[in-house]
């Protein structure tokens, strides 16, 4: 299972990249293999205003539709929309092509309180 | 059953264009035996069991007094007195308490769902891959038919049912060769490209055929008149558990009927429960839905108001509060024997 090391990780299994005050964000390698094939994903509008821990977007696998939340407080500031005509990249490239959003934080010290690779590997492995 | 091993679409784009190998021996299988036993299954089932010849199998269902559906099955003729009855696995302890407080007639009814391994060669190779496996069965073993071989010096019972639409059998064994059989047909069917596959594909397989699953699109509070399962119920043989409130029900016309529909471009799969609107107002709701892996859009079964029943009739579907088009279609979606 790939877990990047420069990442944080959410315990909802998204992972955050920060570069100055704006983050990418998407799903992990344990997520989207969890998922199953991903048809189908329902980005944020872009100017949203979330708060850490806010639903986001959707994604949805054949078999089921599953929550994003964001892991940090923020606004919305752009949308990977290559997702919605294809949806695959999510499987195929989770920590590159298929990235969800990037958000403008709010408070990036909301990024110490996320989790490193060694914990989330830690998590998954439960 | 896993719910995949190399991935739903890939395994079901699999069994659509070669073959695939689906371990179903979480299903239940019952032995009715005697000479009660054809007079038994005849009031305990909806379909006429008379038209069986040793050898046949029919799609049948069993329903409660109102006509509600216990569950669907396949029930097979496999000897003058002797029939073989496949059933869901959520369902084997209800069924077979059922058929024990309704025995009508004498005869043997035989939880045997701990002795048999079962798995579903599916897919055009099939008949081929089988062919290695146990020379001469395939060409013996026709559609809906079921008949005996051996494999390894034990018994084996042929079908050639399925629950994908497409050319397949059904294998019914001792489970103590179980890991043999499901070896040796991966291992002749290599060449072919066969693939082992789970219940995410078997979902989108059966969905695409418009096969309804029980627990989704069948349930006690639903009649095959409303499920459109009345190819299965026959009123000429006589009385049977339900046959009066189903004959009423077919004379009145039911409220409500399952529909098949298909989303209009590029939407979110439906998914069960999901409320499905006419002009906005809610008419009917989602019993199952999916990504169609052979279309690439949503397509669903559902409940609706009868008057909504009928194919072409634009509908919506309520996905996280907002309304998506879709259409309601016929059965099948997808026409097998079309793929490369």
């Amino acid at each position: 299972m790939n877990i990047p090391k420069d990442l944080r990780y959410a315990e909802t299994h998204e992972w955050i990249r920060a570069d100055g005050d704006t983050a990418t964000v998407g799903v992990t390698d344990h997520a989207q293999a969890e998922l199953t094939d991903v048809v189908f994903v329902e980005l944020p509008k872009i100017g949203t205003k979330v708060a850490a821990g806010a639903e986001c977007a959707v994604v949805e696998s054949v078999k089921a539709a599953s929550d994003i939340y964001a892991p940090v407080s923020g606004e919305i500031v752009e949308v990977n929309q290559r997702l919605e005509a294809e949806p695959g990249l999510v499987n195929n490239d989770p920590y590159g092509e298929g990235w969800f959003f990037k958000i403008k934080m709010l408070a990036p010290e909301e990024l110490r309180r996320l989790k490193t690779n060694e914990s989330y590997a830690q998590q998954i492995s439960k | 059953m896993p719910v995949q091993y190399s991935g739903i679409l890939d395994e079901h784009q699999s069994v659509r264009e070669r073959a695939g190998l689906f371990d179903i021996s979480h299903m239940g299988e019952f032995r009715i035996t005697g000479a009660g036993a054809l007079g038994f299954l005849n009031h305990l089932l909806t379909n006429d069991a008379t038209k069986l010849t040793v050898g046949k199998g029919q799609y049948s269902m069993i329903c409660n007094d109102h006509g509600g559906i216990i569950d669907d099955l396949f029930v097979y003729r496999t000897n003058l007195e002797e029939y073989l009855m496949v059933v869901n696995a959520s369902c084997i302890e209800k069924d077979y308490l059922w058929a024990q407080t309704h025995k009508s007639h004498p005869c043997q009814f035989e939880d045997c769902s701990h002795f048999y391994a079962a798995v579903a060669l599916q897919g055009p190779s099939s008949p081929r891959i089988l062919e290695r496996v146990i020379p001469g069965a395939a060409c013996q073993v026709h559609h809906h038919e079921i008949k005996r071989f051996l494999f390894q010096g034990k018994e084996i019972w042929i079908a050639r049912t399925g629950y994908t639409g497409e050319d397949g059998f059904e294998l019914f064994f001792d489970r103590t060769v179980a890991l043999q059989v499901w070896g040796k047909i991966l291992l002749d069917g290599r060449e072919f490209g066969i693939k082992p596959c789970g219940l995410g594909a078997r979902d989108t397989l059966r969905l695409e055929m418009g096969y309804p699953l029980n627990g989704s699109d069948l349930s006690e509070n639903i009649t095959p008149v409303e499920a459109g399962l009345g190819f299965a119920v026959s009123f000429g043989k006589g009385r049977f558990i339900g046959s009066e409130a189903l004959l009423q029900e077919k004379e009145n016309g039911p409220a409500r009927k399952s529909v098949m529909f298909q989303m209009n471009g590029i939407t979110p799969p439906p998914r069960s429960h999901y409320p499905i609107l006419s002009d906005g107002v809610k008419v009917g709701e989602v019993t199952s839905g999916t990504l169609s892996p052979s279309l690439k859009m949503g397509i669903g079964m559902g409940m609706v108001e009868t008057r909504f029943a009928e194919p072409g009739v634009p509908l919506q579907i309520e996905i996280r509060g907002k309304p998506y088009p879709a259409t309601v279609v016929k059965k099948p979606i997808y026409k097998p024997g079309k793929a490369g």
